[in-house]
């Protein structure tokens, strides 16, 4: 497995307070067009534009999320991941971005598929559940593991699909997709060796063929 | 603040069925100032019985206007810093050509004589206006319901003149139960022997069947939860039922009330013409798809629909979003919480208020 060697520092910086952010924030060009998926309150996206003058949708399923987010200057539009991506045409944005919340899609395959197909370039950051303290929550406690990244209780978790690096990894993999980068992350740390062991989150950048 | 009303006159204005009005007068009112850009002007379209007093204490009236909690300084349509426009509508009974108008041919009122208009027609006017004011792109055009069919209107045939457009709790074309519950208050006018086929200037307008029609319309604009809030079952003045017909329940004495009210300000042969272009009106006629419909459109787009509407429930908005989106273009959505029917956009207002003040200060910016 390869990972991108840090040339200074192995500490990330957090951008609104979240280290993944502050990796997107790098990732994305200047003065493109930007979809977030999940995208809360619009906080990253009001972020992008203002300083990489992109210009940026948003959609979000909580409605006072969304009133927030138009609120502020952003167009969000209310609406589910799962079916909000079908009216796009093809490679409308130049990104897409799903930050933290693929393991909560209804249908994350089928997300992704869409993902690619309206975005030319795909960022997907997710938390990995194959980090070494979830398998050994699972391990020693003998139940649904509950760590840092995944702090709910099995009934209140709104993650229905678990997955590790290896897994984003191998389903890129099958979709034909291509990796143009990975991060991966612990607390501000980056991550260079073993990453589905040592990872609590990564940050895929991927195009479709 | 208050506002005068304004009338201008034009010729002749061109009409959907190929007819041709002419002249034709606009009662339109006005709130900021426009800077010297003229970039600042939002033109606020009202609802089916609304007027051009949309904001600020009528000169005459001494009344509010009916977007008073949303058009004034510091409001969601900020007259601070925008210029706001708002006129009465083609086919209408305050001020602006309609029904009730004379026609100069016969020196009579038109009444069923008035050619049948459209949305379209009303928007063709309202442009006319616009140019007779000497602003060429409108920031915003904007409105609930009917209005909120305008501002579409405005964006799909004018897409050079619009930056941006607010349509609220309103829908591309009516379902059939939108027809119907209008055509019931065509019926329950064209019922009363008052309509006398129309012509009722010189005598008595047909008064029983115009506010049953309201009636109608004001059920269709609450909710099951706001009407239960405001009435429940209680009596009016009374602890026992009258086993009689006169009015027992409060939301009867409220109907009743509302009813003749409307009588005494809205003409009847209005009723039946505005209704019947609100029927007609479908954005993709003309075209194969609503997507195709969009093509032209270039403006920005901020969406509104209500929990409780179920007279223009949501998903007639997220069509309107959804045709949008096919066509890449920038448009936000929300459906707010609120519990008063179709009625919300008018009466709950904190929440738009914010939704609409982001939006416009975002859209100025961007042309700034």
């Amino acid at each position: 497995m390869t990972a991108d060697t840090p040339r200074k520092s192995p500490f990330v910086r957090e951008l609104l307070g979240r280290s993944d952010y502050a990796i997107i924030g790098d990732i994305v060009e200047p003065r493109t067009k930007v979809l977030d998926l999940g995208c809360g309150e619009g906080e990253l996206l009001a972020w992008l534009a203002a300083n990489k003058e992109v210009e940026g949708r948003g959609v979000e399923i909580v409605g006072a999320k969304v009133s927030r987010a138009i609120a502020r200057g952003v167009s969000v539009h209310q609406s589910d991941i799962d079916e909000g991506l079908a009216d796009y045409p093809d490679r409308a944005f130049d990104y897409v971005i799903l930050s933290q919340t693929l393991q909560e899609t209804r249908h994350p395959r089928q997300v992704l598929r869409e993902m690619v197909r309206v975005g030319r370039r795909v960022i997907v950051a997710f938390p990995n559940f194959g980090h070494w303290k979830v398998r050994l929550s699972m391990l020693f406690s003998g139940r649904a593991p509950r760590t840092r990244l995944f702090p709910y209780e099995w009934y209140d978790s709104p993650n229905i699909h678990f997955l590790t690096v290896q897994d984003f990894e191998e389903l890129a993999a099958a979709e034909g997709l291509s990796v143009e980068r990975r991060y991966f992350l612990a607390g501000h740390r980056k991550i260079v060796v073993m990453p589905n062991l040592l990872a609590e989150t990564a940050v895929f950048l991927v195009s479709g063929k | 603040m208050i506002v005068e009303s304004h009338t201008v006159r034009f010729d002749s204005l061109p009409l959907d069925n190929g007819a041709t009005l002419a002249p034709v007068d606009v009662a339109y009112e006005s709130y900021g100032r426009l800077n010297a850009a003229r970039s600042n002007a939002i033109l606020v379209l009202h609802a089916f019985t609304g007027d051009a007093h949309a904001a600020g204490i009528g000169h005459e009236s001494g009344k509010p206007g009916w977007w008073d909690n949303s058009i004034g300084p510091g409001k969601a349509f900020d007259t601070n810093q925008y210029f706001v426009l708002c006129s009465n509508v083609l086919g209408g009974c305050r001020g602006t050509t309609g029904p009730s108008s004379i026609d100069p041919a016969t020196g009579r009122p038109y009444a069923m004589s008035f050619p049948v208009i459209t949305i379209g027609d009303m928007v063709r006017l309202q442009k006319m206006l616009v140019d007779h004011l000497g602003i060429g792109k409108l920031l915003a055009v904007t409105g609930g319901s009917m209005g909120g069919m305008q501002a579409l209107e405005w964006a799909v045939s004018y897409p050079d003149r619009v930056v941006s457009a607010i349509p609220i709790a309103t829908t591309t074309r009516h379902s059939a139960q939108q027809i119907a519950f209008n055509e019931v208050g065509r019926q329950a006018i064209m019922a009363d022997p008052d309509w006398n086929g129309g012509d009722y200037y010189s005598g008595k307008p047909p008064a029983r069947g115009l506010a049953v029609a309201r009636m109608v319309g004001h059920i269709t604009y609450m909710s099951d939860d706001s009407m239960r809030e405001k009435f429940g079952r209680r009596l009016r003045d009374k602890d026992t039922f009258s086993f009689g017909f006169d009015v027992d329940f409060e939301v009867e004495s409220y109907l009743r009330y509302r009813g003749l009210q409307f009588v005494n300000r809205f003409d009847a042969n209005s009723y039946l013409y505005i209704t019947k272009a609100m029927d007609y009106f479908d954005l993709t006629s003309g075209h194969q798809t609503l997507n195709a419909a969009m093509e032209a459109v270039s403006a920005r787009f901020l969406v509104i629909s209500f929990s409780s509407d179920w007279l223009y429930p949501s998903y007639q908005s997220q069509e309107i979003v959804r045709a949008l989106r096919s066509r890449n273009c920038d448009v936000a959505y929300v459906e707010l919480q609120a519990n008063y029917g179709h009625d919300s956009f008018l009466v709950d207002v904190a929440e738009q208020t914010n939704l609409v003040r982001g939006f416009l200060a975002s859209t100025f910016e961007k042309i700034a």
